[in-house]
């Protein structure tokens, strides 16, 4: 095999590599955090944290108008990588330096919640369980490492927040296989305590969560609301011509 | 030809009705509405599965409708599709509803076509003399895959570049020409932006326009010879003293209001759908397909759109395997011919040369299970074009036939809905085998009809419809 091959070989199997979830971590279920202000704290935490990294290509800053916030208020305290409100989200980062310094230019988040669902559970449950999850790993370029996506290339973001924590883990022998052993997850271990509690951590992921999956589909409340009035509209509208459709057929012998 | 002659109307007639006749004079305005809807007598005893014909053509419309607003927005570039479908759920004023609406009734397209299908199935609706609308109808069924596969790979996600390059890449099985025709197809060496332009025009205006010439034709042949109905009885062989069939009522007024309760409760379960559940839990808009395309990164899982599901579980079951299967059921398929059926000595002669040379193409020295894989997910399709000439039933209604074909056509059901669901589920050692069985199933139905179709003791067919008056 000559070194073209081999390469084309390893670059078939990154990917592959990349998204191996099956049978992995299991999810927890993102708590709904739909109130205005748990939106709020989303999108702040969205603006401080990932956008530094990551684009939002498709969202403009104003439409966080959407969210209650006015425009004074998204110009002084979230307007982070752009001049006007008017804006799209985009990132600091050039494709080429991320390439360089974490192996992948990280992903536009514009619907990474609607791209991440699957049937282990909602793109807001995978989210919220991988922004949880990640542990203190030296072996990882970064330091850091990922039970959701394991040897993430992403470093943990907000680790001030979460603390430091390692990953316990115990040998246990393969059910398939009784030669050897298996190592399996067997909790989380905090090093060194963050500036927020576990459980406060968790509420500001969620809101996290909750925005990402607010940005995901921006017109989400406006369909949900809207169909409501569709529906009732529709029923009536079946309703009187059904009996229209009645009162002709009593002709029909 | 007559000479041209003006309908004369008195100086105080109303506005219309001189209008009506100035056109009437020089286009069959009046003419065409009474023979193709307003005085076209249907069959009374139309029941719930005579109303898809009715939504087909509304979601026909409905999606050109909603499409002619999406290209005005939509951009047909590698570097700017996905970002402008976004545009349309964001930016532009309603654009997701337009969007949504699309993307449902292209779902809902499929699911109404094959229910209509079905219903010509229970009810005979094939049978001479409707052959030609169901060629029609065939054809639609056609340009409407074609029409899928080609939109599905404009919104540039993930699913929509992958799902296109398996699709393509069949037809790189093809001997000798293969490579080179998936290369033409595609334009490109992999799916690129040159795929997505013209996969573009396709969609937009090529289909468009074929699906709409044989949408009037399947209409058109309809009116002509009439509709058949659940009793599966020839209402026009029965005439009253106006002429009219006895048992036939005019659509209009009477089928205008009832498709319209029709559609108003369509339009309540799509309207549900739209406004509640626009991703089907991942089955109308995949999840993958929010991930732009990317030429170097393969989803771990490919599957088609749930409705390709049932074909695309025939070509993933044609393992090498299965080949000697299928080398037995061909062989065993002739004999059966050679000592059942009532055909020339010629014809017999030419269907077992035929088979002999398939068997020995199927030898996996000779050619290759993904070659006949394609051969069998082409023939799965296709083969519904021959059932009016495979159904040897004296009687056309699933009614009147013996109580025994209900479980033919049970099993043949159960079969095509466990195809589509193995379709969208990675493929294990069982799955694989029972979509094997169901392969078998599913062509059998149709190669014995000709013998089990007249087969078992019929009920007599009754010489006026069944109806009770409402």
């Amino acid at each position: 095999m000559n070194f073209h091959k081999k390469l084309i070989a390893i670059l078939a199997l990154l990917p592959g590599l990349a998204f191996a979830n099956e049978g992995g971590h299991p999810l927890d279920k993102a708590p709904a955090r739909p109130s205005l202000t748990s939106l709020q704290n989303g999108a702040k935490l969205f603006v401080n944290y990932c956008l530094n990294c990551h684009s939002a290509s498709s969202m403009r800053y104003n439409r966080l108008k959407d969210l209650g916030l006015t425009e004074d208020q998204i110009k002084t305290n979230l307007l982070f990588s752009a001049d006007k409100v008017g804006e799209l989200m985009t990132t600091a980062l050039r494709p080429a330096d991320a390439k360089q310094w974490f192996g992948v230019v990280p992903p536009d988040l514009s619907v990474i919640a609607r791209a991440k669902a699957s049937s282990a559970g909602t793109g807001g449950d995978y989210l919220y369980t991988y922004l949880r999850t990640f542990y203190k790993d030296e072996t990882r370029p970064t330091g850091w490492n990922n039970m959701v996506v394991p040897n993430v290339a992403m470093p943990h973001v907000m680790w001030q927040l979460q603390g430091v924590r390692t990953v316990k883990m115990v040998e246990e022998k393969d059910p398939h296989d009784h030669t050897k052993t298996v190592h399996k997850f067997a909790g989380f271990e905090q090093v060194t305590p963050g500036t927020l509690s576990q459980a406060d951590f968790d509420v500001a992921t969620a809101d996290l969560v909750a925005y990402l999956e607010w940005m995901a589909e921006p017109a989400q409340g406006t369909r949900k609301r809207l169909g409501v009035w569709v529906l009732l509209f529709m029923s009536l509208f079946a309703l009187l011509a059904w009996r229209l459709s009645a009162s002709y057929w009593k002709e029909v012998k | 030809m007559a000479a041209f002659k003006e309908t004369k109307f008195p100086a105080n007639a109303p506005v219309a009705d001189k209008a009506l006749g100035w056109v009437d004079d020089r286009f069959p305005l009046t003419k065409l509405w009474n023979d193709q809807w307003g005085k076209y007598y249907a069959p009374k005893n139309f029941n719930f599965w005579y109303i898809f014909g009715s939504l087909a053509m509304l979601v026909l419309v409905m999606q050109i409708v909603t499409g002619i607003f999406l290209t005005m927005h939509y951009k047909p570039d590698a570097n700017l599709a996905f970002g402008s479908v976004e545009y349309i759920m964001r930016e532009v004023p309603w654009g997701w509803l337009v969007r949504y609406m699309h993307s449902t009734g292209a779902s809902a397209f499929f699911i109404i076509v094959y229910l209509h299908m079905t219903r010509a199935l229970l009810y005979g609706s094939y049978r001479k003399p409707r052959e030609l609308i169901w060629l029609f109808g065939f054809a639609i069924f056609l340009c409407l895959m074609a029409e899928a596969f080609f939109g599905y790979l404009l919104p540039w996600g993930q699913m929509s570049y992958w799902g296109a390059q398996v699709i393509v890449n069949l037809f790189g099985a093809i001997p000798l020409i293969g490579p080179d025709l998936s290369l033409w197809i595609r334009g490109d060496y992999v799916v690129s932006d040159a795929t997505l332009n013209r996969f573009f025009a396709f969609h937009v205006i090529a289909i468009p326009l074929v699906l709409l010439g044989l949408v009037a034709a399947h209409l058109i042949a309809l009116h002509e010879v009439g509709s058949n109905n659940p009793d599966g009885i020839e209402i026009k062989e029965n005439l009253g003293p106006d002429g009219h069939p006895v048992d036939g009522i005019p659509s209009h007024p009477y089928y205008s209001v009832h498709d319209m309760f029709g559609v108003s409760v369509f339009l309540v379960l799509f309207s549900a759908v739209v406004f509640f559940a626009p991703e089907m839990g991942g089955y109308f808009l995949e999840y993958n397909n929010f991930i732009p395309a990317d030429s170097l990164k393969t989803p771990a899982h490919i599957a088609p759109t749930w409705y390709f599901t049932p074909f695309y579980s025939v070509l993933r079951a044609t393992t090498a395997d299965f080949m000697y299967v299928l080398m037995a059921a061909v062989a065993a398929y002739v004999v059966f011919i050679w000592l059942k059926a009532k055909l020339s000595f010629m014809t017999k002669v030419a269907i077992a040369v035929v088979a002999i040379v398939a068997i020995i193409g199927m030898l996996p020295q000779v050619l290759d299970a993904k070659f006949w894989g394609v051969v069998l997910f082409g023939s799965s399709v296709m083969i519904l074009a021959a059932l009016p000439w495979l159904d040897h039933s004296p009687v056309k209604s699933i009614r009147y036939r013996p109580d025994w074909h209900k479980y033919v056509y049970l099993v043949f059901g159960i079969s095509f809905v466990a195809l589509g669901y193995l379709g969208t589920q990675l493929p294990t050692a069982a799955y694989t085998l029972i979509s094997q069985v169901c392969t078998l199933l599913y062509f059998s139905f149709f190669l014995l009809m000709p013998w089990w179709s007249a087969m078992g003791t019929f009920k007599p067919v009754p010489k006026r419809v069944t109806f009770q008056p409402h």
